[in-house]
């Protein structure tokens, strides 16, 4: 494995790794306020369950995504450092706002874990909605930074060195809005149908299991919708690359000829040497339909371009099929359970809907995979669009392969536990005095729960409860 | 070499008072990142000291030892965690050839206080998350507080090499230069280790001076951390010991710096006093006194280590000046910094206020 690939696949598997947890990061929060917003509203203690337990998945998946996120803002360096030299000035206005949206989650998310005793309800609430928008925000300002990475703006090329450097017009490139978008919208559409088709499985088992099924609502509320509108987001982006990334639109559709009235193709195993696309389902005029919403229009296939600036083109390919087949089949089935909503059923009593859902469960992670793959294997061989390579960004250090397998092993590890412990303690049915194992709240579980207790309480009271229950947990010791 | 020569006739522009006030934008940058290193150095560097009590918790409250550390770093490690992502950014967007040279020179080193990062946070979480049951909560802790232990060491030791001038000098692509005089040696010397071993003793004397204070009333616990506290300070007094020594033999550039400038001797005074107050403060069990002068010692410490680096970022080839992002970058970063502070410090003061403030403390009696 030579050095570039190496660091390239050192860099694919932190960011295939960190995605999810960021994803992950920004849907959840929305879950976990509003499963805490119903229970004040209601009363219902199956929300506070659900609350509580989305609080502490919330918690596991947020340390694993701080510091793997940690790692690839390092790693950007470690393994890219002439391309951060280069755009570090250019980019760093993102990241750095980025960096203010991350700390406000992190104080948030400290007083929503371990505040449930100490601050008012409605203080805790607010929380955790500040925790959702600054993971939300946070997302977007280094999507933006990717956005640049695709359309580069915001400054001029003078003998290699950027010149008239604009880091606010690098934020607004042309890429900034689809690509936002289109991500905003898939953490939702992820996180809220993977909850809701883990919730599916565990009702195809316990059908009447209560706590399952509020927890299939919330998370269809999060995620039809957004599943829903996705594919029209889905359009704005392939429309922007159609028209700034021609190279990358043809990779993606397997194009190698330039036509008028271009047809899609589904499938298939492009030949790159040979320059064609076997045994692919053609839809006549649909790639000039999809790309510039006329049937006439030209496509540029990747034969007009020379041949040292394609991408991979069957990962490129092969990862559009896949984002857009499981897009496609979860906007279907998204729409399936809004129409069940609307008609005020419960999603919880058709059983072959809750079969769809088990069915789509990990499609949201998997087309955000694949995406991504489409978004960063599609741009190569360059790191900054048009401007910089990847092979002239990598660090002279030899002996790559080493950090990439280190760093996949403990990836890996983590993985593994990580899924352990949230089957542990979110999805596992709730049995009694199940609260008990659970250290950051086991001072808390003991207190009882009434909204209207806890919202009479002043400050002294709920201080007072707090550390009451530390005492608690000290004595125990 | 001719951005050597560049760099360092910028270096020579910057010594002189004229140009630095109003201080140009690159050196207000400077010192926020200083400022945030030494918000990570206090709150963080403590919570990796808690750490390494946790590996050492013994006797018979070994287990409320641990406990009262779990409580304390509990809510408030994942946002001290982000200074250091702060540091980062700010690297990286305004002295990008800075953060190149670094993350070339070090990669190593940040490779491993990367896995040390990784380690400790999701260790502790797990912990925190794991079933109760004690074996599991050992081994989730074990893990928790080693990585606690050696992150602290690899931060010291890329400081160290950095200071020393080992990490500026390094041959990278100089033809015929081996694989260790490139990426290991530059680093690998008895004066960054020296640092990183202060950077330990450091980060558990905070700790340790802390949690006598979160201790509260509980006056056994309080005696436990206070000895250990007194027992860090002393490992303090013996590393910069070792590290002055090791600067002597193979770091004359740091060894001038803190012996024979003008600045040095107020300055050593200046630590001396923090370090004997703190000890004095903790002899006559005044803890929150004791806290106060802990944390002076840490900040004279860190900016001693700015001032002797003044006006490079990687000595002896990269100054501040030479390595800055462009003039835009930077004022547009210092605004989105003001306007970030705004919004930072309240939220910040309300965490510390929830879980740090007046009966926040776990109390027993």
């Amino acid at each position: 494995m030579s050095d570039l690939l190496a660091a390239r696949s050192q860099m694919a598997m932190s960011l295939a790794f960190h995605i999810i947890f960021a994803v992950v990061g920004i849907g959840m929060p929305a879950l976990m306020v509003i499963a805490e917003r119903r229970w004040l509203r209601t009363g219902d203690h199956h929300y506070l369950e659900l609350a509580k337990r989305w609080a502490r998945g919330t918690a596991i998946l947020f340390a694993v995504g701080a510091v793997s996120g940690t790692v690839l803002s390092f790693e950007l360096g470690l393994l890219w450092p002439r391309f951060m030299e280069f755009a570090g000035p250019i980019i760093g206005m993102p990241f750095s706002l980025e960096g203010f949206a991350f700390f406000t989650e992190a104080i948030f998310l400290g007083v929503y874990l371990y505040g449930w005793e100490r601050v008012r309800p409605r203080a805790h609430l607010a929380a955790g909605v500040i925790v959702a928008v600054s993971g939300a925000v946070s997302g977007v300002f280094v999507v933006i930074a990717n956005a640049w990475m695709n359309t580069p703006a915001g400054f001029r090329m003078v003998d290699g060195q950027p010149m008239d450097v604009h880091p606010l017009r690098a934020m607004m490139t042309t890429a900034t809005f689809p690509e936002t978008l289109h991500m905003t919208i898939a953490a939702y559409a992820a996180t809220g149908l993977v909850v809701a088709g883990i919730h599916a499985a565990l009702l195809l088992r316990e059908p009447r299991n209560a706590f399952h099924r509020r927890a299939l609502l919330v998370g269809l509320l999060v995620g039809a919708p957004a599943a829903l509108v996705q594919p029209l987001s889905g359009d704005i982006s392939a429309r922007y690359v159609a028209r700034w990334q021609p190279i990358k639109l043809a990779a993606m559709e397997a194009d190698f000829t330039t036509q008028r009235g271009a047809p899609l193709h589904v499938g298939g195993l492009p030949d790159e040497t040979r320059g064609v696309t076997r045994g692919a389902i053609e839809i006549p005029y649909g790639l000039s339909l999809l790309a510039f919403h006329d049937p006439r229009a030209v496509v540029q296939g990747l034969g007009d371009f020379p041949r040292d600036l394609w991408p991979p083109v069957a990962i490129t390919h092969f990862a559009f099929d896949v984002m857009v087949g499981l897009g496609s089949l979860m906007a279907i089935i998204a729409a399936w359970a809004l129409v069940v909503l609307a008609r005020k059923r419960e999603p919880a009593d058709s059983r072959r809907l809750l079969w769809a859902l088990t069915a789509i469960a990990p499609a949201g992670f998997i087309a955000i995979e694949a995406g991504w793959t489409v978004t960063e294997v599609g741009r190569q061989p360059w790191v900054v669009y048009g401007v910089m390579r990847t092979a002239d960004a990598v660090t002279p250090m030899p002996g790559l392969i080493v950090p990439f397998t280190t760093f996949t092993l403990l990836y890996c590890f983590l993985g593994a536990t990580v899924a352990w412990l949230l089957y542990q303690q979110v999805l596992k049915s709730p049995t009694a005095g199940e609260d008990e194992l659970d250290p950051a709240t086991a001072s808390q579980t003991r207190s009882h729960h009434a909204p209207h207790n806890a919202a009479h309480g002043t400050s002294h009271g709920t201080s007072h409860n707090a550390s009451h229950g530390a005492r608690r947990s000290a004595g125990d010791a | 070499m001719a951005g050597v020569a560049s760099a360092q006739s910028a270096a020579a522009q910057t010594l002189s008072p004229q140009t630095l006030w109003p201080p140009p934008l690159w050196l207000v940058v400077a010192g926020v990142i200083v400022v945030a290193l030494m918000a990570y150095a206090l709150l963080a560097g403590a919570d990796f000291g808690g750490g390494v009590w946790d590996l050492l918790a013994s006797g018979p409250r070994r287990s409320a030892q641990r406990e009262l550390i779990a409580h304390a770093i509990g809510p408030i490690w994942e946002a001290n965690h982000v200074w250091l992502i702060i540091v980062v950014v700010l690297l990286f967007s305004c002295f990008p050839a800075a953060f190149a040279r670094l993350a070339v020179v070090l990669h190593i080193p940040f490779t491993l206080l990367l896995i040390g990062i990784v380690l400790r946070g999701s260790a502790f979480t797990f912990r925190t998350y794991d079933s109760a049951h004690s074996a599991v909560q050992e081994r989730w802790g074990l893990l928790f507080s080693i990585a606690s232990l050696f992150t602290p060491i690899l931060l010291g030791v890329t400081v160290g090499g950095i200071v020393s001038e080992t990490v500026g000098r390094a041959p990278i692509g100089v033809p015929g230069a081996t694989f260790v005089a490139q990426y290991v040696a530059p680093w690998l010397t008895p004066f960054a280790f020296a640092v990183g071993a202060l950077a330990l003793a450091l980060f558990a004397f905070l700790a340790a001076v802390y949690l006598t204070v979160e201790a509260g009333h509980n006056r056994e616990l309080q005696e436990d951390f206070r000895r250990r506290a007194l027992a860090a300070a002393a490992a303090v007094f013996v590393t910069a010991a070792v590290a002055l020594g090791a600067a002597e033999l193979t770091a004359p550039r740091v060894r001038d710096a803190l012996m024979f400038t003008a600045w040095a001797i107020p300055f050593q005074l200046a630590t001396g006093v923090a370090a004997v107050t703190a000890i004095a403060a903790l002899l006559a069990r005044a803890y929150r006194v004791a806290r106060v002068a802990a944390a002076a010692q840490v900040l004279l410490i860190l900016s001693g280590w700015a001032i002797c680096q003044y006006p490079y970022i990687v000595p002896p080839t990269l100054t501040l000046a030479g390595a800055a992002a462009p003039h835009e970058t930077l004022e547009l970063i210092l605004i989105a910094l003001a306007v970030g502070a705004l919004l930072l410090f309240p939220s910040l003061g309300y965490l510390f206020r929830v879980f740090k403030g007046q009966g926040a403390a776990p109390v027993t009696h």
